[in-house]
């Protein structure tokens, strides 16, 4: 049974689900955005960089790392809310090439805005679990203290998400605004607000990603740290079907380990290799996303 | 009562209403009608604050509508069922309800057995997807919702298209219920004229964006010439 454990098959397993759960949040932060407001945020990682440095710089001011944690969340519905009131706002309705020229340029910015500020040094997050591996057997078992916080915080924001757009009163209004603006603001919806809190909660999810990832003793913040991250999200997003939340996370998890296999099996430098494959044939095979039930969609 | 002065809406060059002026008295039930491209839908939506009118003015006891949000109308008690019913597919029956219900002020349960009682189809496919719903039970829907909110003022975009005459009649039948029994005001937009004028109190003809008769609804139902010309009636 040890030896099964710390086998290299499991070991890939373990890994690629710790780094699937993170793209699955990214993903599922696109997800969010684009079925409110139908724009590809391409600043969805840089948005959330942002944010994190905002809170998680109050460390050097003798900060814990649980309230800089709290504040960073509220930074990131902050972010996510001025951008849609200031920018994203002017972008509704436009042609599609104008969202994504903006919003790549507002990533740049913002790249470059952090960099000025607080340098392009990685900044240790001093998380409170270790990152080190366990140990079984005297043999390394993939699995960290530091992967269980990951693993759980992934599940627990996903769950919230899925609860309060199932169960509450705002869960229902967010989700009409997105799907028929017009007949929710007959029905006294104030689609306005719903769509400035879909992006605060996606910028939130997404800070929350950056902190967990960030928090990595192995990586630390930087202006680029979710560069990288973002292109595996971006895919699974859109393998899962932008307007699938489930199917973004399963994809999310599902490339975590299958890139995680390539990269141990095959070679590192064959992983965003094999992960541009996936989506090219994916959306070939399933343009709308493996998860998505609908085909059309009147707007 | 709801008093519409001067009313005019312009599409880029497309004059869609002009000068529109008429009077819904509270508790009576007004019909609109008029062909195709006469300006109905036009002139619920304004009501309703989706469309911006190029002149004139929309009143609700002295209140001024014009220039107010959508969502905000609606908080002032005016139910809009609009053209195509615009039910959510993607929501549940009663999903579609509860979504109807959040500006009501009594209690979601009661507001939902109310208005399983008056449709009991709904009750039986309130876990239903809205997109399986046939014609006739995403009208229903369509009005549950909008009744739900315990509205004061009920606006109907053409509740009869693509009905079968039989539920087209029940569901006249009903609106001059909700009209008698809570003192409801409703616009009632209708193409099929002999099915809105039977329960109407007034009528107004519209025709090319103005309008040519506003009148007790008998009146204009006896009107040769308005039956041949405007509402498409042979004898």
């Amino acid at each position: 049974m040890d030896a099964f454990l710390t086998s290299r098959i499991i070991s890939d397993v373990l890994t690629g689900l710790t780094n699937g759960v993170i793209y699955g949040l990214v993903a599922l932060s696109l997800v969010l955005v684009w079925r409110s407001t139908r724009i590809l945020n391409f600043a969805q990682g840089a948005m959330p960089m942002f944010a994190t440095y905002l809170g998680m710089g109050l460390l050097s001011y003798h900060f814990g790392y649980w309230p800089c944690v709290a504040i960073s969340i509220v930074a990131g519905f902050v972010v996510g809310g001025v951008s849609e009131r200031v920018l994203v706002r002017k972008l509704y309705g436009k042609p599609e090439i104008n969202p994504i020229v903006v919003m790549v340029g507002f990533l740049i910015v913002l790249e470059a805005v952090a960099a000025a500020i607080w340098s392009t040094l990685p900044r240790g997050l001093p998380s409170p679990f270790s990152a080190i591996d366990w140990q079984i057997g005297g043999k390394p078992f993939a699995m960290s203290d530091f992967s269980v916080y990951e693993i759980v915080t992934a599940v627990l924001v996903m769950t919230l998400v899925a609860l309060l757009f199932r169960f509450t009163k705002l869960g229902l209004q967010l989700r009409a605004a997105a799907l028929a603006p017009e007949v929710s603001r007959l029905l006294g919806v104030r689609v306005g607000r719903m769509l400035t809190l879909g992006w605060m909660l996606s910028t939130a999810v997404g800070t929350i990603t950056t902190i967990l990832v960030a928090s990595n003793f192995f990586t630390g913040l930087t202006p680029q740290v979710m560069d990288g991250i973002f292109a595996f999200g971006f895919i699974a997003a859109a393998v899962g079907g932008l307007d699938s939340p489930v199917g973004a996370i399963i994809s999310g998890v599902v490339i975590g380990i299958v890139l995680q296999f390539v990269g141990d099996y095959l070679n590192s430098n064959a992983i965003i290799l094999v992960a541009l494959v996936i989506l090219i044939v994916s959306l070939m095979l399933r343009p709308n996303g493996v998860f998505t039930k609908s085909t059309a969609r009147r707007v | 009562m709801i008093a519409i002065e001067r009313l005019s809406v312009t599409y880029g060059a497309v004059q869609a209403l002009r000068d529109v002026s008429f009077t819904v008295p509270t508790g009576q039930v007004t019909a609109v009608l008029g062909s195709n491209g006469a300006g109905k839908t036009t002139l619920l939506r304004t009501i309703s604050g989706l469309q911006t009118p190029s002149s004139g003015s929309i009143r609700l006891d002295e209140r001024e509508l014009v220039g107010v949000k959508p969502e905000n109308i609606a908080r002032l008690g005016f139910g809009h069922v609009p053209e195509g019913r615009g039910v959510i597919g993607e929501f549940t029956v009663e999903e579609n309800l509860r979504l109807g219900a959040l500006m009501a002020k009594v209690n979601l349960h009661d507001g939902l057995d109310e208005q399983y009682q008056r449709f009991p189809v709904l009750s039986e496919r309130r876990r239903q997807a809205a997109a399986k719903l046939s014609g006739g039970e995403r009208q229903m829907l369509a009005m549950a919702r909008a009744l739900i909110a315990k509205p004061s003022v009920l606006l109907l975009d053409e509740p009869s298209l693509g009905l079968a005459p039989l539920v087209t009649a029940q569901l006249m039948h009903t609106v001059r219920d909700l009209c008698t029994q809570h003192s409801l005001t409703v616009v009632l937009v209708e193409q099929n004229a002999s099915s809105a004028l039977r329960i109407a109190d007034q009528a107004v003809v519209l025709h090319l964006g103005t309008v040519v008769a506003n009148d007790a609804a008998t009146v204009v139902a006896n009107d040769t010439d308005l039956r041949q010309y405007y509402l498409g009636m042979v004898e």
